[in-house]
């Protein structure tokens, strides 16, 4: 009994970043209808960009906060330069945008940082989290800094005006432009979340994976895995989904002999083909209806 | 009085294809102006084309400024709500958030607080199902939701595309005198587009006809109304 509790808390806590992924990824799909591939290593970036503030000599919450703020500057960004320019183009071109994206990350951190394996420190420490044996430190911290960020996120969507507007922009893009929204200006803001979010997973997700360039791969596919349960029209079900995953994961490591630690990720993938075989709209997701 | 809104020779493309040839049309400040047409004659590509949502040349002007060319967003902060075809509801979006996102040029909470019963004062059953997921309304609850909407914008100019389309008689009748209303007691301007040309004709006092993208006959909606050929192909008596 306890073993599986303590797998289901330490599911919680990887889940917790799944779903901050999957979060990021529906953001961007909600606004610009397309999964940017590239989410994974633009977190990575801005884990090494954290790492290397905290090698500076800056205190860990600083550096935390900075690399939010430079990766949200740089989301927006990344939306102007890249994506605005090719936003009527086919799917293709986004595509290829995207690799291009992910390449440019992956290469840029290891010509910057080099390719070694890098120990990323917790802010948390490490050890048993409240003399009990079933979660550590590390994890329980993740867990409240997701809780943290979900909350913030649910609050800043419904009450404020930009967040509606955001919602506004991603369900309507024609209507809200009637009513004199912004929609590009909303997208590059999604992008800047998306990118933030990002960036607090990757920072909390490095201690465990420790740091290089290849370090978000994974993460990112059992963050599609979290977005397609929940449904990718769906930022609440994107976020159920990520935790879902993360203990479905974690149990079925523990419990399937076969499976191991070596097959975990291939978990990932067989949900994947799973909800799209069986509810290719997710949990939570509205089917798409397309007049041909 | 004075023209608010003035098109002279403007041609509207959907990609290398003509649909609008050298139209030009006024609405007047404080009127109601129509236009009419048949299906496909071109009348949502005119209201299309004054909120820049088309491809257009040619000149528009609104309230003296040329906004030609100019993007949607910035069009509509100038005072013009376009109520679009099909409602442009924001279906997972509660009615009164629906009202506030018509709101969002806009500053003052208070003052935006007070638009949203202003809104719900015309519209009364908008404000029973103020909760209620705007995707769940009936076709006419949408329509006056559009209206509402636009409203929130503060408009000097609305621009109506097909208000009546899909309604029950009784609904149509409602709206449209609230329209009216709106349009005596707030000032609102309005270029009306619609198929039902003796409810248009009734409520305009200006009429313009538009048959495969050109402007064949304008005048006042009475001499319209009185013309042997338009109550033969559009009135239908």
């Amino acid at each position: 009994m306890e073993l599986f509790l303590h797998q289901v808390l330490a599911g919680l806590a990887t889940g917790g970043i799944y779903a901050c992924m999957a979060l990021a990824v529906v953001m961007i799909y909600q606004a610009i209808d397309h999964l940017n591939f590239a989410q994974g290593e633009m977190a990575m970036f801005s884990t090494f960009i954290a790492w290397q503030l905290i090698q500076w000599g800056f205190p860990y919450w600083l550096a935390f906060g900075a690399t939010i703020v430079i990766s949200f500057a740089a989301g927006v960004l990344i939306e102007r330069v890249v994506l605005r320019p090719i936003h009527d183009a086919p799917v293709l071109s986004h595509v290829v945008a995207f690799i291009a994206l992910l390449s440019i990350f992956n290469s840029g951190a290891g010509f910057l940082w080099d390719w070694t394996i890098k120990n990323f420190a917790s802010p948390f420490g490490a050890g048993p989290f409240l003399g009990q044996n079933l979660i550590n430190k590390h994890d329980a911290g993740m867990i409240a800094v997701t809780i943290l960020l979900l909350v913030f996120l649910y609050l800043f969507f419904r009450h404020t005006r930009i967040g509606l507007a955001m919602r506004a922009a991603a369900a309507n893009p024609e209507s809200a432009r009637l009513a004199g929204i912004r929609v590009g200006w909303m997208t590059a803001l999604g992008w800047g979340m998306a990118a933030a979010i990002g960036s607090v997973a990757g920072m909390l997700i490095a201690p465990v994976v420790f740091l290089e360039p290849n370090m978000m791969l994974s993460i990112l596919l059992y963050g599609f895995a979290g977005a397609v349960v929940g449904g990718l029209t769906s930022p609440g079900g994107a976020v159920l989904g990520g935790f879902a995953v993360g203990v479905i994961e974690n149990l079925a490591g523990t419990y399937i002999p076969v499976v191991g630690r070596e097959m975990k990720l291939s978990i990932a993938l067989c949900i994947i083909v799973a909800v799209l075989c069986v509810k290719p709209s997710g949990l939570f997701g509205r089917p798409v209806v397309t007049r041909v | 009085m004075s023209n608010l809104l003035e098109a002279r020779e403007l041609n509207a493309f959907y990609g290398s294809i003509q649909v609008l040839f050298g139209l030009g049309l006024e609405v007047e400040d404080g009127g109601i102006t129509t236009l009419l047409g048949a299906n496909g004659a071109g009348k949502t590509t005119t209201l299309r084309s004054l909120s820049g949502m088309c491809h257009t040349n040619g000149e528009i002007r609104f309230d003296g400024k040329s906004i030609g060319g100019r993007a949607t967003e910035d069009i509509v902060r100038l005072g013009i709500a376009h109520v679009p075809q099909g409602r442009g509801t924001f279906s997972r979006q509660t009615v009164e958030e629906n009202l506030q996102i018509g709101a969002m040029t806009r500053w003052g909470r208070a003052e935006i607080a007070a638009d949203i019963e202003r809104v719900y004062g015309y519209f009364p059953r908008l404000k029973e199902r103020r909760t209620q997921q705007a995707g769940t309304l009936s076709g006419g609850e949408q329509q006056m939701l559009a209206v509402g909407r636009a409203m929130m914008l503060r408009p000097r100019l609305m621009l109506l595309d097909e208000p009546s389309f899909g309604l029950a008689p009784l609904v149509v009748e409602e709206l449209f005198g609230i329209l009216r209303t709106l349009n005596k007691n707030e000032k609102v301007s309005m270029l009306l587009v619609e198929q039902n040309a003796a409810l248009a004709l009734d409520l305009a006092d200006h009429a313009y006809l538009i048959e495969t993208g050109r402007l064949v006959m304008d005048g006042p909606a009475q001499k319209l109304r009185d013309d042997e050929n338009i109550r033969k192909a559009y009135l239908g008596y």
